[in-house]
């Protein structure tokens, strides 16, 4: 359900369309099949790309014969990263990313990528992998982030000295950063505190688990362009990032995103685009790349795995008086910044006088590690809102009360450092203290659990096209890819704009040839970006309009305004003027000056924090541990939603991928280091079966950066529900449950142990 | 102007202090003059920084102004899923 009576008025502009749910422009095409995937388009003389991936987590490479392979008729082209030259320098993120697409002197991982072929179809390319032979001295391993941080842990990165330490360390380790946060005095501010928990959390790696799995069609002449089709959550990014490593001329390759099947963080990153690239410039054809299941999960990008120690002390009358968090995330074998986000975004909720978190990421024999919306927030939710429970359990409140009481407002100094200013959080905890789910009665073996989180959302480069065509509909061309409605939502705002109807619009995602820069759809920012740039360029075709209006009045073009899609004349002495709709100008057009264009190129910063916070009822079967969400809720500040429904599925997603994450989700590594779960059948994503009706309650808190209020909303439910979850699961057990997936091997564990504890204290 | 506040790395890379006093009245002459200072901090421009001023964070706009009084805080470029 949507609220949409809270401060919506903050513009004094009443909407006509903004807040509608009409139909989704890509519905019909996407339930009827006609909707162009990744994998769904071809060209003349396409070869079947298909890539060699390590079968040990860390390996030498002493060499690699392609011979037998190149000689396989059918094979078109076979590429190592010799064929991938290092042209950035030798370090730094592009050369990370580069490694990562090929390994060079080292498999780092289980899947890395160490050849590829392209060949007329996928049994030669199959046949063609099998006859490369690598020859591999197998290296110690480590793939758990406590244990690639003991001192005699194998190196995963030779070279690798923490940074951000001083004295600068004279060894190397695993561990590649250490980042602090937080202001204050802890250790004064916990000997105020009448009550201090402190607890040890874990989190298991997991996928985001979209269901389209990468795949691309690219295409390199002999002059040096290319294109490249891809399933995408950025494909200018994509283009920045091939043409370097690639050496290609940014212009001269043409990247456009097809339909995209989910990617929650894990399409910002190319993985074997350059390599399919890299295949067709070789080969002189077209070459298509689809990763399996399998390789998805081996070799692309899932969230960190982590351990984390969490402490917050109190007063009796529920006040904090200091907390600290020491987290460890790992980033697979790449340096990352997965554990500073954590840090900043730990204690983000709260308004602390004396805060302190540290981060350490480290790095470990597993996949270059990508982002999953909110990237790194839900791991130390879990772990600091597992320890707010525990200490408003240990005073005699509620979560929700105490939580209220020390929720951040305007003014706090956030624990990542800067002052807000307008937040939500405490209306979110207010919707939920008040929410009928709070207080419905709950039966055997069942709990509830309820959590805040908190995520930054950002705007960034963006550049969008209006066009009206001679009958007056429009087509709206954004450089967001359309994550998550977008295309519905910049219509309702065109539509808004002009003052014509929803129907009247037809926005499509450009390629990288027909808009300037966009940077990536990630952070939230597809609608509040494109959106803003959406109406700027509305508001200049509308002028567009008005000039053409004035012209053929002849009078000035002060005087005529734009009004429910019309051009009306101002004052009495124009009060014989007809209004010109929108219609009418466009018609004249080719006579008045031509097109009638509107255009925005902007950075968007100020996208405005967002707050959510959920609640979770579950029921656990003591004998199996298996745990089922009865009832699940979604309270989070959105600012205006433009398109509600849209809005709601953002909330519904999350927190469904949270259940998954919660309960089952995990990559499961066996002690040769190799990934053991690479498939939907043994890592079990939530299926509809196993999910309740998610209800939502929107809160329209607006952002007033921008025109219409507007926050980002896609990331910062994921972040609650391993938190909302563990207490409702601890709830329903009576154990404190500190390991997330809560699988029913780990509750049963937790059982039994508790059992046997209760059982000494009673012996002894 | 007040002064320039830094945790994290930033914090390291201009010798560990909380905090400096820097004139300046945009983002763009604020990190400018912060590299003249402490040169350190280029490399972590290159790597990505975001100014917040008086709570509003700001990843890529330099020519945002600098209002006089404001709060100034010099955090890392964070990303998104």
């Amino acid at each position: 359900m949507s609220d949409n009576n809270q401060n919506t008025n903050f513009t004094n502009q009443e909407f006509k369309v903004v807040g509608s749910r009409p139909e989704r422009p890509d519905g019909i095409d996407k339930v009827t099949g006609r909707a162009l995937y990744g994998a769904d388009t071809y060209a003349p003389g396409q070869l079947v790309g298909a890539i060699l991936r390590s079968p040990h987590a860390h390996a030498k490479i002493k060499s690699i014969d392609t011979s037998k392979a190149e000689k396989l008729k059918g094979v078109k082209a076979v590429l190592t990263s010799k064929d991938l030259p290092d042209l950035v320098g030798g370090a730094g993120p592009n050369y990370d990313i580069l490694v990562n697409c090929m390994a060079r002197d080292r498999a780092l991982y289980d899947g890395h990528a160490v050849a590829a072929v392209a060949a007329i179809d996928e049994n030669t390319a199959r046949k063609a992998l099998k006859l490369i032979k690598v020859d591999y001295k197998i290296l110690p391993h480590v793939t758990d982030v406590d244990e690639a941080r003991k001192p005699n842990a194998p190196i995963v990165q030779p070279g690798t000295r923490t940074a951000n330490v001083e004295p600068a360390p004279t060894k190397d380790s695993n561990i590649a950063a250490r980042n602090q946060f937080g202001h204050g005095d802890v250790d004064e501010g916990f000997k105020q505190a009448d009550v201090i928990i402190e607890k040890t959390y874990k989190t298991e790696q997991t996928h985001q688990g979209y269901i389209e799995p990468h795949a691309c069609l690219a295409s390199v002449g002999p002059d040096g362009s290319g294109e490249l089709w891809v399933t995408t959550q950025g494909h200018y990014t994509f283009r920045t990032v091939c043409s370097t490593l690639l050496g290609l001329d940014i212009a001269k390759l043409k990247v456009t995103s097809s339909e995209i099947g989910g990617g929650f963080g894990g399409k910002t990153h190319v993985w074997m685009e350059p390599v399919a690239l890299g295949l067709s410039r070789k080969a002189n054809r077209p070459v298509k790349v689809v990763m399996s299941r399998e390789e998805v999960f081996r070799a692309s990008g899932p969230t960190a795995s982590t351990s984390m120690d969490i402490k917050i002390g109190a007063t009796r009358d529920g006040r904090i008086t200091a907390a600290t968090a020491d987290l460890r995330y790992q980033g697979g074998p790449f340096p990352g910044m997965w554990g500073l986000l954590g840090a900043m975004t730990s204690f983000a909720c709260y308004n602390l006088p004396n805060v302190k978190t540290v981060a350490w990421d480290i790095l470990v024999n597993r996949p270059k590690v990508a982002a999953y919306r909110a990237p790194s927030a839900p791991m130390a939710a879990f772990g600091v809102e597992s320890t707010m429970d525990l200490v408003a359990d240990a005073i005699g409140m509620s979560p929700v009360d105490f939580r209220m009481l020390n929720a951040a407002r305007e003014g706090t100094r956030a624990s990542y450092g800067p002052t807000y200013g307008p937040i939500g959080i405490l209306p979110t905890l207010e919707a939920v203290k008040n929410h009928p789910h709070m207080t419905a009665p709950l039966g055997p073996n069942q709990g509830r659990g309820m959590a805040c989180g908190f995520w930054f959302n950002f705007g960034g480069q963006t550049a969008t096209d209006l066009n009206i065509s001679t009958d007056g509909t429009v087509n709206l061309t954004i450089g967001t890819v359309d994550v998550g409605g977008s295309r519905a939502s910049m219509s309702l705002i065109a539509a808004e704009e002009l003052g014509i109807s929803y129907d009247e619009i037809k926005c499509n995602i450009g390629d990288t040839n027909s808009l300037g820069h966009n940077d990536t759809t990630e952070g939230s920012r597809g609608t509040f970006s494109s959106g803003m740039a959406t109406i700027f360029a509305a508001r200049q075709a509308i002028d567009v309009m008005r000039e053409r209006a004035a012209q053929k009045w002849e009078i000035p073009v002060e005087e005529v305004e734009w009004k429910d899609g019309e051009a009306h004349a101002v004052g009495v002495h124009h009060s014989n003027l007809i209004p010109l709709s929108l219609k009418e100008i466009a018609k004249a057009s080719p006579r008045t000056g031509g097109p009638i264009a509107g255009h925005n190129e902007t950075v968007a910063d100020n996208a405005g924090v967002s707050f959510a916070s959920h609640i979770c009822d579950v029921e656990v079967d003591p004998e199996t541990g298996s745990t089922r969400v009865i009832r699940y809720t979604v309270v989070q500040d959105a600012g205006k939603a433009i398109h509600p429904q849209y809005v709601e599925g953002q909330f519904q997603g999350a927190a469904a991928q949270g259940i998954g994450w919660a309960l089952n989700e995990e990559y499961i590594y066996g002690e040769d280091g190799r990934l053991q779960n690479a498939g939907f059948l043994d890592y079990r994503i939530p299926v509809c079966s196993d999910l309740p009706f998610i209800d939502t309650k929107i809160l329209e808190i607006p952002n007033p950066d921008h025109p219409y209020g507007v926050r980002g909303v896609g990331e910062t439910s994921i972040v609650p529900p391993l938190a909302a979850i563990g207490s409702a699961v601890s709830n329903a057990v009576g154990v404190r449950m500190d390991h997330v997936p809560m699988s029913p091997p780990r509750i049963r564990a937790a059982l039994k142990a508790q059992a046997a504890s209760e059982k000494a204290v009673s012996a002894g | 102007m007040p002064d320039i506040q830094f945790s994290g790395a930033v914090r390291q890379a201009v010798g560990d202090v909380a905090s400096i006093h820097i004139e300046a009245t945009t983002i763009r002459e604020l990190l400018r003059k912060l590299v003249e200072r402490h040169p350190r901090v280029q490399s972590l421009i290159d790597e990505g920084l975001a100014v917040s001023i008086n709570g509003h964070i700001y990843r890529d706009g330099w020519t945002t102004p600098i209002p006089p009084d404001a709060e100034v805080f010099l955090m890392p470029r964070v990303p998104g899923g």
